[in-house]
């Protein structure tokens, strides 16, 4: 039972930084704004795209937000730098986003619930649906931990999710420390739970399974990426931005893939059977 | 006298909101439609799975009210209670775009994804974010969190989507859950047994008086459905669109030197009010 701050997160959540300068050569550090959002525009395929990452950063001004949690900060940030981009392309043509995603989880604190995290996150959420609506080509590379609300904040509003296919990428609505802990269950019964029941699982093959990931990219190496593996991801990227100019702008897709189809066939069902029942008398 | 709507179950709170003899459910009880994934785990299901849709009128114009029941499984948010909740909103778009509006009202009592159905819980809340935020370009999306479960987890973020949200005193609205916070940050951080403290930061009096609410409403079923009404006139840019507002808000911040929740309605007085 600890309250100290967290300690400086050497080696954790590094995975966002890493990749956003593979793809862009560049460490996105903004101006004005915390360490833990980086933004840097670089070429992909044709055009320029804007990445976007949240990182760690051991002496963020919230101590709760120092090991790669979306945090009050962080979330405001990337609400107004999307939001920029938006105003920025309002004369042109949209330009895509690429919220490159290793998030721990959304910060847990008092100071967060007191200024209202969940509005932060919230407003991420919706400036990265507005940018999707607005025509701008929205895609979410997960690289390392998708968790929870970090990753309602920082991706899941995307197009298209691209993964790469690494034991480290987790996707969940809580940590397994903290699901054990809820449901007093030990850490081992939630990985039998997880090979059994596939949307209780963590690992990234199993979300694949959910049929949300639109391109699950293997053989590469999510460390420390060599350029043969960043031009394989550059390439995937250019082909998802280009699919996501050529369909709606809704999130419609989750629901098409044969994996949907199987795992996710109640949310199919619910839906058809609401339209049918939407205008009886 | 008073006639509570806190305790009311979503089906008579539907019913609540929507003009008189106007309430027609969808998917209700009958149709079975129950998750696929609780009797895996030997949890017990319910033919609603927790989510009550409800077409209707209110003030005459057709509408859709989505209620979570919180007393079943804390209100969590499963593959098919999800998929309840956004396929309304997604069908309330459709009619909207076809050019025929919809009013839809949430009313949202939930501790958030449900945990044996994890991922997919998650994404059903994404799929009602990305619902809300569509549906609020044509239509007012009103919220409603009248207590006692609250509105938590990844559902907070929809309450704070809404066009209007409607709180009352008994009502708690945060991201995380005060056990969540004891457990992830130590009982110095939060007590969660200590009511008074955590009202004081997540109750609906403390969020409506720093601006993070629009309507503070007492728990009356005439009052509350007067104040749905009353919300479709809005014409206010949605609270998460507000960012250059709340980004300066938080600028003011000294995390070292937090103010305290009473300091806070202060700092964030509601803007327009003394």
């Amino acid at each position: 039972m600890s309250a100290q701050p967290n300690p400086a997160p050497r080696g954790l959540a590094a995975r966002g930084l890493r990749w956003l300068q593979a793809l862009t050569g560049q460490d996105g550090l903004l101006p004005s704004a915390p360490r833990t959002v980086r933004i840097a525009d670089a070429p992909l395929g044709e055009e320029l795209a804007r990445f976007i990452a949240v990182v760690p950063d051991g002496e963020n001004r919230f101590p709760r937000a120092r090991c790669g949690e979306v945090g009050l900060d962080e979330a405001w940030t990337l609400a107004q730098q999307v939001r920029g981009t938006m105003s920025e392309d309002q004369n042109q043509r949209p330009r895509a986003l690429i919220a490159l995603v290793d998030v721990t989880s959304q910060a847990y604190g008092r100071r967060e619930e007191l200024l209202g995290i969940h509005l932060a996150g919230a407003a991420a959420a919706d400036a990265y649906a507005s940018a999707r609506l607005a025509g701008h080509p929205v895609i979410a590379l997960l690289v390392g931990k998708a968790m929870s609300g970090g990753f309602l904040t920082h991706g899941y509003q995307a197009n298209r999710i691209l993964a790469l296919d690494s034991p480290e990428v987790l996707v969940h609505a809580m940590s397994k420390e903290s699901a054990a802990r809820v449901t007093r269950r030990p850490v081992e019964a939630l990985e039998d739970l997880g090979e059994r029941i596939v949307p209780m699982a963590y690992d990234v093959r199993s979300f694949n399974r959910l049929g949300l990931v639109h391109r699950l990219i293997r053989g590469v190496n999510a460390d420390a990426p060599g350029p043969a593996d960043v031009e394989r991801v550059r390439g995937e990227l250019t082909a998802a931005v280009a699919t996501a100019r050529g369909a709606p702008r809704d999130l419609s897709s989750r629901l098409e893939s044969d994996a949907a189809r199987a795992t996710r066939a109640a949310s199919i069902e619910v839906r058809r059977r609401l339209a049918q029942a939407w205008d009886a008398v | 006298m008073r006639d509570s709507f806190i305790e009311l179950r979503a089906r008579e709170r539907a019913r609540a909101i929507l003009d008189a003899d106007t309430f027609r459910e969808l998917l209700g009880p009958f149709d079975r439609m129950k998750s696929p994934w609780l009797p895996l785990q030997g949890v017990v299901t319910q033919a609603d799975d927790g989510v009550v849709v409800a077409r209707g009128r209110v003030d005459g114009k057709p509408a859709v009210v989505a209620a979570i029941e919180g007393a079943y499984q804390g209100g969590s948010i499963g593959e098919v209670s999800g998929a309840k909740i956004a396929g309304a909103l997604e069908l309330a778009l459709r009619d909207c775009e076809r050019g025929r509006p919809v009013r839809p009202v949430l009313v949202l009592e939930t501790g958030g994804v449900r945990l044996q159905e994890a991922n997919l819980g998650l994404a059903a809340i994404a799929e009602i974010h990305a619902a809300i935020v569509a549906l609020r370009r044509h239509v007012p999306v009103v919220g409603v969190v009248a207590g006692l479960v609250g509105c938590f987890g990844g559902m907070s973020l929809a309450a704070a989507l809404c066009s209007r949200l409607i709180v009352t005193r008994q009502a708690r609205l945060g991201m995380n859950g005060p056990e969540v916070i004891e457990q992830e940050a130590g009982i110095a951080e939060l007590d969660s047994m200590d009511g008074a403290e955590v009202w004081g930061l997540m109750g609906g009096e403390q969020r409506h008086a720093t601006g993070l609410a629009d309507v503070l409403v007492e728990d009356d079923v005439g009052a509350i459905a007067a104040q749905v009404r009353e919300a479709f006139n809005t014409t206010a840019p949605p609270r998460s669109e507000q960012v250059q507002v709340f980004c300066r808000r938080l600028a003011g911040i000294d995390p070292g030197h937090p103010p305290s929740p009473k300091a806070l309605r202060t700092l964030w007085a509601r803007e327009g009010e003394p």
